[in-house]
């Protein structure tokens, strides 16, 4: 979505999980979610301020696992479009994705 | 020990005491889902308890008894997996309630085990602070030790137990490295460190942020993402191989349980003729003969004759579980169970139900949408479940010939088998899509599924649940089934004539086949079927051992197996309605009664029993229709 093109590197872009692609990393801000949900997210380790990364979904890209707080969740695209973040790089180091992509081609873009 | 007598206050860093030997002392043993808190169970008690690498397993608290080095026993109950002591979903409320003593049924824990995973160590710490907080002994177990050491991480024990006033012990389950320290505890020799006044938190984020502090203090070094999980990811959720592996898998268990299964049974079912003939010819001819061999050894016997193939589909089963492969296989699946309204974790008790109906109902308690619970529950019993495989393995061998489709991969029977398991979840899902937009509706809760690290199934653990799972199917052999068909038998000889037994037609039981022929003409069945169907609503296995009975008393087919028996009794139409009959109907006393009280009531159960019967026939009709 607004993800297009100009990033600079340090520029903060408001975002929701969805707008992730594989191997993107950004930081939660809020979860719109009713409480007792939100609270189970954050056991999971959704916190407001954690670094979320997208990685590998099912096809067609629905769910897909985030990585986040040392663990990897699998949510559905109508819950992470609730968890709004802001994206600090868009490229940022697709710590992830290399490991990955090196095995099949380019990363995924 | 008896230094800590004066310490009874002193709460969360109080060594475990034991009031006197011998004495059984309530342990618990709980943590966060998946963090290997049965493993240690099972490896403590030795006894029979699934175990899986899956979160969620255990629904239902589990007791066992260890057996410590100092020779006294101890209760251990194992927990179900909880994120917190905040209880929302049924298995939270369980483990909440025995930590706090509120349970009628568990004696209030006098220590707890507070298992953790040790490659995870900053979100599982949130967890210790409300456990300790319950003032009762613990000791903090950081589990899985072999991983966090292979993957470069670490972690300080002796600083975490100073900065958590708690005993703390760095062992592997699986290895079995480290039990000594949980012994230690257990018989009251862990020293232990001096108590620490832990602060009070309401509000996860404030509590990460603690165990954020915690692990630092301890010098936690995190692991190393997994290199293998992320290596196999990227095959099993790739966009086109993930699925085709998918395929794969599942045909291939498929195949193989029918394959192998297949030889197994052939030598069981020889060796019951060998064995029957060479008894026939030893014991005088009597009614107690007859009861014997055709009763029992013959009914009982095909039965028992399906073990081979109900503990491959269990061993495959469980390392699908174990191997860490069935939380990616819920993700592929996900996006079908969206369709009918379900959410991915109503996948797991219906993958479940492919074993038995009975667990996967009770673990239905980790949806936290009563709804969808309720859903899930009326589905569950439509999924094959092994019960079913005696009679599709029965009725395919003696119908479907025996021909390769692709190379020696796939065989028609095969795919016939494959195609009752669809037609099941076929069932299934129309049912789901019916319930969801309808009586069922609900808003939806968030679908969070956690991906567990790949590991490599233990024997112990498979092989614990394949002798338990043995000893549930003999178990059922030799009561229900054996007492269905002795009261068969029993029907089947009287009334005698002139002081012999009645041709099988005119005895009680062929009245009754011969009574209820009429409604079950249509379906292709004549009475001897019949007097299965009635039989196999004790449990579906059942129907062999009648069809064995029946076939057995009858001169003209005693001396022929079950199969040759039945392909001479069904015409092809009246093969297949059978088989759709079996796919779709509740025969199975032990579902209803756990329906029953998982819903509170017999409502649901007298519901779902009438409406599978309904679809049982309907559909038995039309395959028979269709086929002639």
């Amino acid at each position: 979505m607004q993800l297009s093109g100009n990033s600079g590197l340090t520029e903060t872009i408001p975002a929701t999980l969805v707008d992730l692609r594989r191997g993107d990393a950004a930081i939660l801000d809020r979860i719109d979610l009713p409480g007792d949900d939100a609270r189970r997210l954050m056991e999971l380790g959704f916190l407001p301020g954690t670094r979320v990364t997208a990685g590998l979904s099912a096809p067609g890209g629905d769910p897909r696992v985030f990585q986040v707080d040392g663990s990897e969740i699998a949510l559905r695209r109508e819950t992470a479009k609730l968890l709004r973040v802001h994206i600090e790089r868009i490229q940022s180091e697709p710590i992830h994705s290399k490991q990955i992509d090196s095995k099949q081609g380019k990363p995924r873009k | 020990m008896s230094e800590c007598s004066s310490c009874q206050g002193c709460g969360s860093a109080a060594v475990l005491e034991f009031p006197k030997a011998g004495a059984v002392n309530t342990v618990a043993v709980i943590g966060p889902p998946n963090s290997g808190k049965t493993t240690l169970f099972n490896r403590l008690t030795g006894l029979r308890q699934k175990v899986a690498n899956f979160p969620g397993v255990t629904v239902e608290q589990h007791t066992g008894i260890a057996e410590l080095p100092d020779g006294r026993a101890i209760q251990l109950i194992d927990l179900p997996g909880v994120y917190s002591l905040q209880p929302r979903s049924e298995d939270e409320q369980v483990a909440h309630d025995v930590l706090t003593g509120k349970r009628a049924d568990t004696p209030k824990p006098e220590a707890v085990l507070l298992v953790l995973d040790a490659t995870n160590l900053g979100r599982h710490l949130m967890l210790a602070a409300p456990i300790l907080a319950l003032g009762l002994p613990t000791l903090i177990i950081l589990n899985m030790a072999d991983d966090l050491r292979n993957r470069k991480g670490k972690v300080n024990v002796a600083a975490l137990s100073a900065e958590l006033g708690a005993p703390v012990a760095l062992i592997s389950a699986r290895a079995g490295e480290g039990i000594e320290k949980v012994h230690e505890f257990l018989t009251g020799v862990m020293p232990k460190p001096s108590p620490k006044e832990l602060p009070i938190l309401q509000d996860v984020p404030k509590c990460r942020a603690w165990a954020g502090q915690v692990s630092g203090k301890a010098s936690y070094r995190p692991p190393i993402p997994p290199k293998w999980t992320r290596r196999l990811d990227a095959i099993f959720l790739h966009p086109a191989i993930g699925p085709a592996v998918f395929l794969l898998v599942v045909l291939g268990v498929f195949q193989v349980i029918f394959s192998a299964g297949d030889i197994s049974k052939k030598m069981v079912d020889h060796f019951l003729q060998l064995s029957g003939d060479w008894m026939m010819a030893r014991i005088p001819a009597s009614m107690l003969r007859s009861l014997w061999i055709d009763g029992v050894w013959t009914g009982v016997g095909s039965v028992i004759a399906f073990l081979p193939q109900i503990l491959l589909l269990f061993f495959f089963i469980g390392i699908l579980e174990d191997s860490g492969y069935l939380a990616r296989a819920a993700m592929i699946a996900d996006r079908t169970m969206a369709r009918v309204g379900l959410q991915g974790k109503s996948f797991i008790p219906l993958l479940s139900a492919h074993a038995c109906a009975v667990p996967a109902i009770m673990s239905t308690r980790t949806i936290e949408n009563k709804r969808d619970r309720i859903a899930t529950i009326l589905i569950a019993p439509f999924m094959t479940c092994s019960a079913r495989l005696p009679v599709y393995g029965l009725v395919i061998a003696a119908f479907i010939p025996n021909k390769h489709i692709l190379g020696v991969f796939l065989s028609a029977q095969t795919v016939a088998l494959v195609s009752l398991y669809v037609l099941g979840f076929l069932a299934a899902v129309v049912t789901a899509r019916v319930l969801k937009s309808s009586v069922l509706k609900s808003g939806r809760t968030p679908f969070l599924l956690e991906m567990p690290s790949y590991r490599w199934p233990t024997a112990q653990s498979i092989g614990l649940r394949l002798v338990d799972r043995a000893k549930v199917f003999l178990r059922r052999a030799g009561t229900v089934i054996l007492l269905v068909t002795v009261l068969l038998w029993i029907m089947a000889s009287v009334p005698t004539q002139n002081g012999k037994p009645p041709q099988i037609e005119n005895s009680v039981a062929g009245t009754v086949g011969r009574a209820i022929e009429p409604v079950i003409k249509p379906l292709g069945f004549n009475w001897k079927i019949g007097i299965g169907l009635i039989t196999s609503l004790a449990a579906r296995e059942t129907i062999i051992a009648t069809l064995g009975t029946i076939y057995g008393m009858n001169p003209e087919t005693e001396h022929e197996g079950l199969e040759a028996a039945i392909r001479k009794d069904l015409t092809p139409g009246g093969a297949v309605a059978l088989l759709v009959f079996f796919a779709f109907a509740m025969q199975c006393i032990s579902t209803i009664a756990v329906v029953r009280r998982e819903t509170g009531g017999w409502k649901w159960p007298a519901i779902q029993f009438t409406y599978m019967t309904v679809v049982a026939y309907a559909g038995a009709f039309v395959a028979a229709h269709l086929i002639h």
